[in-house]
């Protein structure tokens, strides 16, 4: 259905900043990064593995995967809190975004790892 | 005909969820693509809007649950430690794969990549599902939320994509066994 775009502004759709939209994605890919960092660094470190195995039966991989979720929630909330209504630079952001979760991808990946 | 309940939560962890999310995943990504362009004849009904939004709640689902049984139920099975002395490593498959130099890359590159890669796959999917839900078509509107949202998509393909072929091959060279055993069916006697 289209909507007019003149006059009566009460029945008129609001339209959406893009600001949410920019705070969920960059918080994934903050969660992501995180998630490629700590699996890293729990690699690298014999004291970071012992920190993050928060449940034994699964090792550090506990500890990586659940401080990576609540740093991606907490990010979300506080992303989407504070850019909810407003707009955003949408390209640059996402663009950080992707690269991001390139690097997160690449990090995770065992022959990289090696190489540091 | 039988099954032991570690190979049972392997198939419900893999061909349950695993595979259940790559399927749906190729149709998310056209159906995502389609309703957020705006060339026509691809104009979308609010139906198919709703529609695509239960698909990709039932896609975090889907992700969800296969990184979660995947973590905390099965590679507990899979990392165990056999006890000093032991020769049989069937019941231990890490052991069984590091005790080889020909299936000791299945651990040290497949499941060191498929623990960590996996977890993308809920993160990015439940981003995709928030966004379409929160802007539906109007995503059409913000071309960088759209190409961004389709990118983490497709990553979250890939990403399925490499845990399912490495959780498939290491349980073909090293199956998690053990438990109890479930009888499906009685066999007849020939």
């Amino acid at each position: 259905m289209n909507t007019p775009n003149n006059s009566d502004s009460t029945n008129a759709p609001v339209a959406l900043t893009n600001g949410s939209g920019a705070a969920a994605i960059l918080a994934a890919s903050v969660g992501a990064f995180t998630l490629a960092l700590l699996a890293c660094a729990s690699d690298k470190s014999a004291a970071v593995k012992s920190i993050l195995i928060f449940y034994k039966p699964t090792g550090p991989l506990s500890g990586v995967t659940t401080a990576a979720i609540l740093i991606w929630l907490f990010t979300w909330g506080i992303l989407e809190w504070r850019w909810r209504n407003r707009t955003v630079a949408a390209g640059r952001i996402t663009a950080v975004a992707l690269a991001m979760l390139g690097l997160s991808l690449l990090l995770t990946f065992p022959p990289v790892i090696d190489l540091f | 005909m039988e099954i032991t309940t570690r190979a049972l939560w392997t198939l419900i962890h893999g061909l349950g969820f695993g595979v259940l999310y790559l399927l749906a995943c190729s149709g998310a990504l056209m159906e995502l693509y389609r309703l957020t362009t705006s060339s026509p004849p691809s104009e979308s009904t609010p139906k198919q809007e709703h529609l695509l939004k239960v698909y990709l709640l039932t896609m975090v689902v889907l992700a969800w649950s296969a990184v979660l049984t995947g973590t905390y139920v099965i590679y507990p099975w899979y990392r165990a430690a056999p006890p000093p002395g032991t020769t049989d490593l069937s019941m231990f498959p890490q052991r069984l794969l590091m005790s080889s130099p020909t299936t000791i890359g299945w651990h040290s590159l497949g499941m060191e990549w498929k623990e960590h890669v996996a977890w993308f796959v809920p993160i990015s999917i439940t981003m995709v599902a928030f966004v379409f839900i929160r802007y539906g078509r109007d995503l059409k509107n913000h071309q960088k939320l759209r190409a961004a949202v389709l990118s983490f998509a497709a990553a979250s393909f890939v990403a399925a994509g490499i845990a399912g072929f490495f959780g498939a091959m290491i349980n073909k060279y090293a199956p998690v066994q053990g438990g109890h055993t479930i009888q499906l069916s009685q066999g007849e006697e020939r």
